[in-house]
């Protein structure tokens, strides 16, 4: 093996990797549909997603429908609506922030910014997004199916999940939900593993941990949580499918529906919740985890500045991970667990607010004495952060079991996860494709059309989320199709329902803008060059704009810095890419 | 939901310890050229394809806590009926820790080249394997023939689930040797064969592994074994 | 400019709306005050960390913005700062979980002299048992429950025979003594909610829950079914009244014992099962 020692640069062997073996696709079919590159896989599964995703927005608007206006549209029976809010949940938690956090951002960036040529199992990788699909396309079929879609909540909680009382219950509705995650858990392992795997085995040289990027670090994070927590639901899945098909009593007690017993006895109904919430709580994470990384990411290159406190970053992150496997149940304060796990669940709920607020400081302090560019991407970066502490912090009030007592399942949980788990780590879904839409095509997206979609985005999603807090603060229970004559319900909150179901209708068209702009742009765009936000990470590296198969043309990049070397003292330009060996004689050593 | 945190807690350890072999505390931004890791050598010191299978066998392991915790929790209920072991159970453990000792040999024996024992090896291997799955299908014949149906009692839905899942992640197990020993056939060298060998015994081991957990559970022991815990704590 | 002056005017905006809106809780008709101070020091906490932070970074924003010229200041970290910063959050969540966990115990300590009410949810409907004069409940299983045994009481118990069989109708209560509430469910998953009690709790098919409370204002209120329980979720409503003692002395009265019920179709029914 060649001696490497720091200042001896002419003795480092060029870092290719002998046998690389890339799958250089030969046909069309092979290079646009049956792909095995990380990039093409990326952009199948983030379109699948988004696609997905319009659906659920369109589902939104009905449900607001019928909550601003209630009696109006005959069409939405109360059958209807529960489809909906189902229907919506699901899709916009597991099939798009899921999808497109894990399988559209970690297969685009992962590679390209650890410095690898593809995903370590490539086929695995391109079977991942073709069963994703297939879920998405089961999922899709049940709305056709007799009977509908599922209306059973997206926590799908037995009994009522398979009982007649329910949408889909009795009918095809519920099965085609299970099958469809089921194959979606499936489907992820297989992305999963190698999301894992790229990380811990194919660095470049120079690229250790604590030099990655967050988003890396967010995403991988991520990852390995989901591994390990979707089992879980899909414990829970097969589970009731069994008692829906086979008449196996796992969740199922002895149950009296409408005046007739049912063949079940002795199930344990919380034996569910435990599962789902078991996989359900990490998914918070799983979603917010990538959505952290990727939005230090942006704080840090638009403002110019390295990430402030780097390493409690990473720190924060890993714990966030860990301590998210312990705090399920504070999903279930008010399900007729044992009243004493209340006392070790909040205080483990409340203990992760602290690495988390933890990162909230440092993205403020990132922005301090910085130089801040108000690009789109930071636009809706600093949207995030306010929409994040909003909803962090009313989480404090849920995550307190006896304030959860009167708050959960009102409108005031609804609110806080939209807040939290819905808006911001959609801004910085937002956020990312701004900021990476050059790097995928090569041009800018329209900036005037960008403003409009930030500003009515941000805006509206505030205006839609916050009052709505109140309404379940007044004690206006979630899932409510309509509040009909409800004594504590004043005329003045019915106004407020209609207002939010208005600005639900102008913060969707504004996505139908966006949406525009993603089309028209990538013809119509500016020319975006190979690194137009100026940054250090080694995607911004690559030879050519988009990056080609195989990512960094002949020599992978050797790595010489951390992500993050921005207005560093002495150096020659306000960044030094990762790659970049610099003022390499002179340097501190390790 | 006990027995999945003592997996989590067994995973967070051996991820703990790795991490701490990363320099977590290191100052990145004091650092500059390049640092090469795994003690100076180039590339990763594992096979990427045996990193991936541990990964997803941590998967698979933590599925299978799941069940057992799921398991436990439903015991607890008033209604579980436990079922009787039937005696074919010792003897498909028999043949299935056979077929784990026979990839072993063949694993060794590819290390140092011997093809004729690898292909023994993973002939074994992989016809044990198979006469296990017949044998759990005969347990649960016998099962269902003395009136333990799937849905008369949990302890029966989670015997014939748990098993079942156990069998599917044997039958792909048996895709991955199928493959394996079409090369064996088709005259790879049996060095080159050590890294797609070595896989399947990881797996097999594993397999074989879970399959004495759940036995150790279905026979009742594991829940006696925690209450003489249970009652030493108090 | 302009983003620093819409986040100033998100911060102000949210709090002027806290303080002008009219959607508040509802008027408090129990003992857990408690919950709602506990919620008032939350507010307090959040609210200014909310304002901190986003006043901060609008300062950030206006301050730091790019000018030609400009140039970050170069701070990889700062020790001294972040762990300032995280003692400082470390105490603002113990000021808010130590009074949470304090109410909680009480949220789930019972007192010994609460009296015990059944409530008995199924779709879509709220029925009541209350302990006759032995102030015992009798046992219950649901595979026993009939069109003439609604709530699946055991016929051959005999602390179940005098107790009181609210099928359907309100649920009367008397004043400032305390009811330890027993939920049960025949069917799927419910939620007892009233929100002047303040307290709530899932009713769980196959097990009891309960938790307690002490009415303290007399009136008429409403129950809401807090957990999705089917298409009829929305209208599975049901009225609490909270009565003087005369009054409340007064419904009791009028209401039927499980013997009277089965007593008069006991002609028509044949011999229950054996239980």
């Amino acid at each position: 093996m060649v001696d490497v020692t720091p200042g001896s640069v002419e003795a480092i062997p060029p870092a290719e990797v002998p046998e690389v073996e890339l799958y250089h696709p030969h046909s069309w079919w092979t290079t646009y549909v049956f792909s095995q590159d990380a990039k093409v896989i990326a952009i199948q599964y983030s379109c699948t997603a988004i696609a997905i995703g319009m659906v659920a927005l369109v589902l939104s608007w009905l449900m607001r429908l019928q909550l601003g206006f209630p009696g109006t549209f005959d069409f939405i029976t109360p059958e209807a609506y529960y489809q909906f809010i189902t229907m919506h949940g699901m899709i916009m938690v597991i099939y798009l922030l899921t999808a497109l956090f894990l399988g559209g951002f970690g297969n685009y960036l992962i590679p390209l910014m650890v410095g690898a040529r593809d995903m370590v199992f490539p086929y695995v990788n391109m079977l991942s997004y073709w069963i994703y699909l297939l879920a998405v396309l089961v999922l899709v079929a049940s709305f056709f199916a007799p009977g509908g879609p599922t209306g059973a909540g997206w926590t799908l909680y037995p009994p009522q999940a398979i009982m007649q009382g329910t949408p889909g219950g009795q009918q095809a509705g519920i099965i085609l939900m299970l099958v469809s995650l089921i194959l979606f858990i499936i489907g992820f392992t297989m992305g999963g593993l190698n999301y894992v795997v790229t990380v811990l085995q194919g660095r470049t040289r120079g690229m250790t941990l604590m030099r990655m990027p967050l988003t890396v670090w967010g995403i991988f994070t991520a990852t390995v949580m989901a591994l390990l927590a979707f089992p879980a639901l899909f414990v829970a899945c097969v589970m009731m499918l069994f008692d829906r098909l086979l008449g196996t009593s796992f969740f199922m007690p002895a149950i009296v529906e409408m005046g007739e017993q049912l063949q079940h006895a002795g199930g344990s109904p919380i034996l569910f919740q435990h599962l789902f919430w078991f996989f359900g709580h990490p998914e918070v994470y799983i979603v917010a985890l990538p959505a952290f990384g990727i939005v230090s990411d942006l704080i840090s290159t638009h403002a110019r500045k390295n990430i402030f406190g780097y390493r409690m970053m990473v720190w924060a992150i890993v714990g966030i991970g860990a301590l998210s496997f312990i705090v399920w149940a504070h999903h279930m304060y008010v399900s007729g667990m044992h009243p004493y796990f209340g006392f070790f669940f909040a205080t483990t709920t409340l203990i992760i607010a602290i690495p988390t607020a933890i990162k909230v400081y440092n993205w403020v302090l990132t922005l301090w004495r910085g130089d801040i560019h108000l690009t789109i991407p930071m636009l809706f970066a600093l949207a995030f952060i306010v929409t994040f502490v909003n909803g962090g912090l009313t989480g404090l009030f849920l995550g307190n079991v006896v304030v959860d007592v009167p708050l959960s399942d009102t409108m005031f949980v609804v609110a806080h996860f939209h807040m939290v788990m819905g808006v911001a780590p959609i801004l910085v879904i937002f956020g990312a494709i701004y900021h990476w839409y050059p790097k995928i095509t090569g041009r800018m997206l329209n900036e005037a059309l960008g403003q409009f979609h930030f500003w009515a985005t941000f805006l509206g999603a505030y205006l839609i989320f916050f009052p709505m807090h109140y309404l379940g603060l007044m004690g206006v229970p979630r899932r409510y199709n309509e509040l009909g004559d409800m004594g504590l319900i004043s005329d003045s909150a019915h106004h407020l329902n209609a207002f939010i179901s208005v600005m639900a209708f102008i913060v969707g068209f504004a996505q139908l803008v966006f949406l525009f702009n993603l089309i028209w742009s990538i013809r119509h765009g500016r020319e975006a060059g190979g690194n137009p936000w100026r940054a250090t990470s080694l995607e911004w590296q690559t030879p050519e704009t988009p990056p080609a198969h195989g990512n960094f043309g002949k020599e992978l990049p050797i790595v010489y810095r951390w992500a993050y070397d921005y207005n560093v003292p002495g150096a020659s330009q306000d960044f030094l890419p990762q790659n970049d060996p610099g003022d390499y004689a002179g340097a501190k050593g390790h | 939901m006990s027995v999945i945190i003592v997996f989590l807690a067994v995973i967070a350890g051996i991820s703990g310890w790795w991490l701490s072999q990363q320099r977590l505390m290191s100052k990145p931004w004091l650092e500059q050229g390049v640092i090469d890791e795994h003690g100076g050598s180039l590339g990763p010191a594992m096979p990427t394809a045996k990193v991936g299978l541990g990964v997803f066998l941590a998967v698979v392991g933590c599925l299978f806590a799941l069940f057992t915790s799921a398991y436990f929790m439903r015991m607890a209920l008033s209604d579980w009926q436990p079922l009787p072991m039937p005696g074919l159970l010792w003897f498909n453990t028999l043949v299935l820790v056979l077929s784990s000792v026979a990839l072993q040999v063949a694993l060794m024996a590819a290390r140092r080249g011997q093809l004729d024992t690898v292909r023994l090896g993973l002939a074994t291997g992989g016809l044990t394997a198979v006469a296990f799955l017949v044998g759990q299908l005969f347990a649960w014949r016998e099962l269902a023939g003395e009136g333990y149906l799937l849905a008369s009692n949990p302890a029966n839905s989670f015997f014939y689930l748990i098993t079942g899942l156990h069998g599917l992640h044997i039958v792909g197990g048996l895709i991955g040797l199928a493959r394996t020993s079409f090369r064996a056939w088709t005259g790879t060298p049996a060095r080159k064969l050590a890294l797609g060998v070595e896989l399947c015994a990881m797996y097999w081991h594993f397999l074989l592994f879970v399959w004495l957990a759940l036995f150790v559970l279905f026979a009742g022991w594991a829940a006696s074994f925690i209450e003489i815990c249970r009652q030493l704590l108090t | 400019m302009v983003v620093a002056l819409l986040l100033v005017a998100v911060v102000v905006g949210s709090v002027v709306f806290h303080f002008l809106s009219p959607w508040w809780w509802t008027p408090i008709a129990s003992n857990w005050a408690y919950i709602d101070n506990t919620i008032i020091v939350t507010f307090w906490i959040t609210g200014v960390v909310f304002a901190a932070v986003v006043l901060f970074m609008a300062y950030c924003v206006f301050r730091f913005r790019h000018r030609e010229g400009n140039t970050a200041h170069y701070e990889p970290e700062n020790k001294r700062l972040e762990t300032w910063l995280t003692v400082a959050t470390g105490i603002g969540v113990a000021a808010m979980l130590a009074p949470g966990l304090f109410v909680w115990h009480q949220f789930v300590t019972v007192p010994a002299d609460a009296t015990e009410v059944e409530v008995v949810a199924q779709q879509w409907q709220w029925s009541y048992r209350l302990p006759g004069q032995d102030g015992k409940l009798g046992l219950s299983d649901t595979r026993l429950v009939t069109p003439e045994n609604p709530l699946g009481l055991k016929p051959d118990d005999p602390n179940g025979q005098d107790d009181l069989i609210v099928e359907a109708a309100d649920l009367h209560l008397p004043i400032d003594k305390p009811v330890k509430m027993l939920l049960r469910s025949l069917d799927v998953l419910h939620d007892f909610y009233v929100p002047e009690f303040r307290a709530k709790m899932d009713m769980v098919p196959g097990s009891v829950t309960y938790f307690w409370f002490t009415p303290t204002r007399t009136g008429s209120f409403e129950v809401l079914c807090a957990e999705l329980c089917g298409q009829g979720h929305a209208f599975m409503r049901g009225i609490v009244m909270v009565d003087t003692p005369e009054d409340y002395l007064a419904w009791v009265g009028e209401q039927q014992t499980f013997a009277q019920l089965t007593g008069t179709q006991q002609t028509s029914a044949a011999e229950p099962t054996a239980p």
